[in-house]
């Protein structure tokens, strides 16, 4: 060893282990399908990988103040579907989101039994917050689902890296990957594997820079690994074009909807103006599905009409507290910054802005192509979450519902198919993965991960549609990109690393351009702009259902990325762009 | 800044195999000071200023600073973590101080 760097791959230890389900992510949808996995079948043995620790890792680890998916009194299963039809402008897999909607309710009350506070009225019966929405303490969420996951007997694998799956024979049996902290090789070999490891930030060149360029709303730590090794084995991957781009405050970039439809603030313009309601009443004004929420503002920004804000002068005092409490148990540091900077939204709006893009399967539909039952298209596994393509809307509750529902077919497959044989095949792959995994280490001379996430940062927001360019791109901006992102990919064996957390660093960055390069070629096929903002085609500006009413797919085939055309089908009936 | 842990109040969680620290950052950026026994971050610019650190730290040792560039000098949001609650304690610039109490478990 050398300065705590391995200088030869014997000093590696490779722990081999056996389950029978693996879960790459125990965040929001690994923690339920491992908990419904061993309920559904105690004596089948179930391992969590986890990046992080599970206690506090991804998306909840600073707590949640809403559930906001869930079919309030009144509303059904499919007139939520008719009106995420409309929010993600008339596209999406009705059959995904009408499944995972008839399981909202259920897996709400299940987590409130483990100990979640879901705010009541007088009668007992949940407070509503907008249609779709209800109100929760949920500071502690994480840690209640975690520690339920913990006591359901699933073992925990902590601090450990998912790099590749393991394939044979074109079944998917297991997957490697490597300790952050240890630097230890895992096999992971099981007759089934449930990914669910989020979404991906840090793509594009993130709204603050330097000191702050981790201040970002999605968890900058969701590398988008889950996508990667689904995209090297060739797993087919849907709408990677439709991007997330979220209407956040400014600067400390938190949430808005608890603003908007907690306490009733509208956007305004710099005139004072309430753009949405004169500029969008017929898209449904304020009410407008989310891509034109963000678009909206954008476009007054750039027509010279900013900064935007979400009007909160009209709130009264104990109202103030009440939203004050609301980001305690859920993004803490919108309040203390307020404090820092001596702002009161009582006196002036809060100012607001689009995010850089981010890809999230449980707010659009970039992730795996799944089933009803969630298997992709590699037999042996399944994705539920943010990693899952599809199915937009999901949030917190529909990646539950999906962890379960991957989590009762996962058992039914284990079931159905038994083992599998040892093959020879998993040992060279072993070695090959190895070699490429710690090859950061070896080099004395090259590219830190910072240097290479700058470079792809700016070519995405540049070429690709970033906050910079308003979302916007044409054909020719995203061939560049893509040419540049190609080379990038070149470029990753120049990465180095001085120890495991700066390997995991490296691997995040890997992950990344892998990503942008299935993302620009998305882009760059759907010829239309269906989503305005998430995916702004100026070359095309309008939304085209004549030719563009269906899925764009790809798959990695021997080194080159095939591109494939799915039909959507209408499940629900009804207009499609009318909630 | 991003997190500030004050060495005179933290102890490294002495006696447990990790520091609640050091286990609970989703991004893995708090570790001991083999020297010291105390918990440092390794960049501070790569902090997501999520406070889990801060809530898990069972001294109250750790204080989110959240960067200059969007936050002045200074305010104070410090978290006493009690059985199924948490009691915020805000205290703004002018010295102006708060308190909130939040139901964590039910």
């Amino acid at each position: 060893m050398r300065g705590g760097v391995f200088a030869d791959m014997s000093e590696i230890k490779i722990e081999k282990l056996e389950t029978d389900l693996l879960i790459i992510g125990g965040g929001t949808a690994g923690c339920l399908a491992a908990v419904r996995a061993k309920r559904e079948a105690a004596e089948l043995d179930v391992v969590i990988a986890e990046k992080a620790h599970i206690e506090r890792s991804g998306c909840l680890a600073a707590g949640m103040n809403a559930i906001n998916a869930y079919i309030n009194p009144g509303e059904t299963p499919e007139s939520f579907v008719s009106y995420v039809r409309a929010d993600a402008m008339g596209l999406l897999r009705e059959d995904l989101v009408l499944s995972m909607a008839k399981r909202l309710n259920e897996v709400v009350q299940e987590v409130e039994s483990w100990g979640l506070p879901i705010e009541k009225d007088e009668r007992g019966n949940y407070l509503s917050r907008g249609r779709w929405n209800i109100k929760i303490s949920g500071e502690s969420l994480k840690p209640i689902i975690a520690g339920r996951a913990i006591d359901s007997g699933a073992r925990v694998l902590n601090r450990v890296m998912i790099t590749k799956l393991l394939l044979e024979e074109g079944r998917v049996t297991g997957a490697m990957g490597f300790g952050v902290r240890s630097g230890i090789f895992y096999l992971i070999k099981a007759k089934a594997v449930i990914v669910a490891t989020g979404g991906a930030a840090g793509i594009y060149r993130p709204n603050n820079s330097g000191s702050s360029h981790h201040k970002m709303w999605y968890s900058p730590f969701n590398t988008g690994g889950g996508y990667a090794i689904g995209i090297r084995a060739g797993a087919e991957m849907t709408s990677f074009e439709m991007r997330f781009i979220a209407l956040r405050t400014k600067d400390v970039i938190a949430p808005t909807g608890t603003l908007a439809l907690g306490f009733g603030a509208k956007q305004v313009n710099s005139l004072g103006e309430r753009f949405m309601a004169t500029r969008y009443s017929h898209l449904g004004a304020e009410g407008a599905p989310t891509p034109l929420r963000v678009f909206g503002p954008t476009q007054e920004v750039k027509e010279g009409r900013g900064p935007i804000f979400l009007d909160t002068t009209h709130l009264k005092e104990e109202e103030l507290r009440e939203l004050k409490k609301s980001y305690l148990n859920m993004y803490p540091e919108l309040i203390l910054s307020w404090a820092a900077n001596g702002f009161d939204p009582r006196e002036r709006p809060i100012e607001i802005q689009g995010t850089e893009p981010y890809l999230v399967g449980g707010h659009t539909q970039s992730g795996y192509w799944i089933s009803e039952k969630r298997e992709t298209t590699l037999e042996g596994l399944y994705a539920a979450g943010d990693v899952a393509g599809g199915a937009p809307y999901k949030f917190v509750s529909g990646c539950w519902a999906e962890g379960v529902i991957a989590a009762e077919n996962a058992v039914d497959y284990i079931r159905e198919t038994g083992s599998t044989e040892e093959s020879a095949e998993s040992n060279d792959c072993l070695f090959t993965e190895m070699l490429r995994v710690y090859a950061p280490l070896h080099r004395d001379d090259g590219v830190s991960p910072p240097e290479m996430e700058e470079r792809l940062q700016k070519v995405m927001d540049e070429y690709a549609g970033g906050v910079s360019r308003y979302y916007e791109m044409n054909e020719h901006e995203l061939l560049l990109a893509l040419n540049q992102i190609k080379h990038l990919q070149t470029q990753t064996r120049h990465l180095r690393a001085e120890d495991f957390h700066r390997l995991m660093n490296c691997h995040e960055v890997i992950d990344r351009i892998d990503i942008a390069e299935v993302l620009l070629n998305h882009l760059l096929y759907r010829k239309e702009t269906r989503w305005p903002a998430y995916q702004s085609r100026v070359d095309y500006p309008y939304c085209n259902d004549r030719d563009w009413l269906k899925f764009v797919n790809s798959k990695r085939v021997n080194d080159r990325l095939e591109i494939l055309e799915r039909p959507y089908r209408q499940v629900v009936g009804g207009d499609r762009y009318v909630p | 800044m991003s997190v500030k842990i004050d060495p005179l109040l933290c102890n490294g969680c002495q006696g447990q195999d990790e520091a609640n620290c050091v286990k609970l950052c989703p991004g893995d950026l708090l570790m001991i000071d083999q020297e010291t026994g105390k918990p440092h971050i390794r960049n501070e610019a790569d902090c997501w200023d999520c406070m889990v650190c801060v809530k898990g730290c069972p001294l109250e040792a750790i204080e989110t600073v959240l960067p200059y560039q969007l936050a002045s000098y200074k305010a104070t949001l410090k978290p006493r973590v009690l059985d199924g609650k948490i009691i915020w304690h805000l205290r703004d610039a002018r010295g102006n101080e708060e308190t909130y109490e939040l139901k964590t478990s039910s």
